[in-house]
């Protein structure tokens, strides 16, 4: 780790509309080191969601494409199949992904479709105000369960890496977090692993990022930091859940 | 080697994710309003900086940049 | 060339492949399910991309990513599948690009039947999604014409850099006829590189491309709404198609039917022909843009005491006809949407009821 820090090249020279403390911005940044180190931006092509990175498009230097919401990974294997050579991610979030994509998910990644997804799970609907998400943890007060999410009624908050990696398809699935520097070294480099599986025509890779959202958590960002990693991260536990060389469960 | 340090205050939100992070304390959000209507971090005891660089991890809005300076002028 | 004997789903599958479309993504929905079933043997053969999606929600969008990653990008399925691509479809015509659609229709609304209907006429020419976009639509009457209209479909659809549809109907993807392949109707893909995201190296560039359909600004919004209506127009100029049958008489109905329904409506001419009632057709090629002029024309006639819709949905197209006649003749309707095919006898004894 040199001592000089700049801006990738694969990022836009923007600045982004994302709240201040927001860990989207961490995490765009992360994705753009990664395709700077790996020399692959000019064949590079990611997909945005619906949801806070819906202009996502905005802050890289590469072609992208914008999806409807939760339908990323359809366009993802629309893409690699007719273009394998193109290096292609998915960028969701909670409801793009865990909720109206949940049936796109699981089958990209059961085909073992060989693109990246970047899964941004911060708990919440961010971009339409702060409701209820799949992954909303229990008893948190959102504006679609302002008394707490009950988990008597709407169920327990969704693993989406453990849901993944009980897939039979080998893939490379991690789950990290981006909320402090620790956790920030580990998450580029599941972020690389997954894009290195991608490049060697492995797998589908998938890397589950705990996030923050200060805003719609009603947290200041030093706070946020705090109730992810108290609330979260117990929960939501970080590791390598699934590579392609281990065995399927 | 001699290194400039810089918080770009077109970018700079006031999260102060990176004034927590900072091994040596060497950040404080300042009491002046950025162009953008934010409190920017800046370097209130520059001379502890040791250039880690766990400031411009932590930004999310890539604010904060560490160059090399060739010469002998420099901040450190 | 020698005619081969297809079953209309298969020679749709093959007219794909010889425009010189290789990639195919589809889900399977009765009475097209041959194409993705003879697609996923035939693809491999000649390198081309099959992949059977998991819903046709999910189809819309693989076509929509390929698409605009530069490719060419065809898809079939019926009414309730094609329900369930709207969304992507204007997503696809907010973003201008190309793809192909073919809807084989079947009896609806709702689960609806397996049988032949004609009863998303209003959905492929109006109500195909959200926001103001229009499909280009052509309408075949005979296995040979869906593969011409096929092979047609893919540079129409790079020209206008539009999603086209075909809408065929059950019989039409069931029967067995024979067909040859114009050598003609091969094309070469267009260069796509000032707009498809298909990698900078790839186009030795350093501009990246983006395809999106967001316009948060109005003004950008508006102007983008201008440029696809520029399309529609240009459309209705130059790729109205229609076939006319029996108009040289002095005829007392003018019929408009178009698909299955307009070869029905041919034998019932001509059946009513050899009885001294003298009966002519306009059968509309593409739906959208409507042979309008052409319809006001016909009607005009002086000979000409009424107009029939003709069609198997309760009346559809009526509405263009309706439309296009501008009140100077009666139209009526007739038509039967179960699935069962009305005979040229009873279209015959239909007509009588109108001289």
């Amino acid at each position: 780790m040199g001592k000089t820090f700049q801006k990738p090249e694969a990022l836009a020279d923007t600045v982004t509309h994302y709240c201040p403390g927001c860990t989207h911005g961490v995490i765009h940044r992360l994705v753009a080191e990664v395709i700077d180190e790996l020399g692959i931006r000019g064949r590079t092509v990611g997909i945005a969601p619906v949801g806070c990175a819906v202009l996502a498009y905005n802050y890289f230097t590469f072609d992208f494409q914008e999806a409807a919401h939760g339908r990323a990974p359809a366009m993802a294997t629309g893409i690699k199949r007719v273009r394998p050579d193109l290096v292609v991610f998915t960028y969701q979030g909670d409801g793009d992904l865990a909720s109206i994509g949940m049936g796109e998910i699981i089958h990209a990644a059961n085909r073992g479709e060989k693109f990246t997804t970047i899964f941004v799970n911060n708990a919440v609907y961010g971009m339409t105000g702060g409701q209820m998400a799949p992954t909303t943890m229990p008893g948190q007060r959102t504006t679609t369960s302002p008394f707490g999410r009950n988990t008597d009624e709407v169920g327990m908050p969704i693993k989406v890496a453990e849901l993944l990696a009980s897939l039979q398809t080998p893939a490379y699935i991690a789950r990290q977090a981006v909320i402090k520097p620790k956790y920030i070294v580990k998450a580029k480099k599941a972020i690389k692993q997954a894009f290195q599986y991608q490049l060697a025509g492995r797998c589908y890779s998938f890397v589950e990022l705990i996030s923050t959202c200060p805003t719609n958590w009603g947290l200041t960002p030093v706070d946020a930091v705090k109730w992810a990693e108290d609330t979260m991260l117990p929960y939501y536990q970080l590791g390598e859940y699934k590579t392609p060389e281990a065995s399927a469960a | 080697m001699a290194y400039h340090y810089q918080i770009d205050e077109e970018r700079c939100k006031g999260c102060g994710l990176c004034v927590t992070v900072c091994p040596k304390e060497v950040l404080e959000i300042s009491t002046h309003v950025s162009p953008k209507g934010y409190f920017p971090a800046f370097q209130a005891r520059p001379d502890d900086c040791i250039y880690c660089a766990t400031c411009c991890r932590m930004c999310p809005d890539v604010a904060i940049t560490i160059s090399e300076l060739a010469g002998d002028t420099a901040d450190k | 060339m020698a005619k081969i004997l297809m079953k209309g789903n298969e020679a749709i599958g093959e007219a794909a492949i010889r425009a010189g479309c290789l990639n195919y993504f589809a889900y399977p929905i009765t009475p097209q399910s041959e194409v993705a079933e003879y697609l996923s043997r035939r693809m491999p053969e000649v390198g081309g991309v099959f992949l059977q999606g998991e819903s046709e929600v999910a189809v819309s969008y693989m076509i929509f990513g390929a698409a605009a990653a530069g490719a060419r990008i065809f898809t079939t399925s019926s009414s309730p599948g094609i329900s369930l691509m709207s969304e992507g479809i204007s997503y696809i015509a907010g973003a201008q690009c190309p793809a192909v659609f073919v809807n084989i229709m079947r009896g609806g609304p709702g689960l609806g039947g397996i049988l032949p209907s004609q009863a998303d006429y209003l959905q492929a020419t109006k109500g195909m999604g959200h926001g103001d976009f229009r499909l280009l639509v052509m309408a075949p009457a005979s296995v040979q014409e869906a593969v011409e209209m096929v092979m047609k479909a893919f540079p129409l659809a790079e020209k206008y850099r539009n999603p086209v549809m075909i809408l065929g109907d059950g019989l039409i993807g069931q029967m067995m006829e024979p067909v040859e392949f114009p050598d003609h109707l091969k094309t070469e893909p267009s260069n796509k590189d000032a707009w498809a995201t298909n990698g900078m190296d790839a186009r030795n560039s350093r501009q990246r491309n983006m395809v999106k359909s967001l316009c948060l600004n109005p003004e950008e919004l508006n102007n983008n709404n201008l440029v696809l209506k520029a399309k529609y127009d240009q459309m209705k100029k130059e790729e109205v198609m229609f076939e006319r049958f029996h108009t040289e008489v002095d005829y007392q109905v003018l019929i408009v039917s178009y698909g299955t329904m307009s070869r029905v409506c041919r034998t019932a001419i001509e059946n009513m022909h050899a009885e001294g009632i003298e009966v002519a057709m306009i059968r509309p090629q593409t739906l959208f843009p409507f042979p309008e002029a052409e319809v006001l024309s016909a009607a005009q006639k002086n000979s000409c005491q009424a107009v029939a819709s003709i069609e198997m949905s309760m009346g559809q197209m009526l509405e263009d006809v309706q439309r296009c006649v501008q009140g100077k003749k009666p139209v009526h309707w007739y038509g039967k949407c179960g699935g069962d095919v009305p005979t040229p006898e009873e279209v015959a004894d239909y007509i009588r009821t109108l001289i």
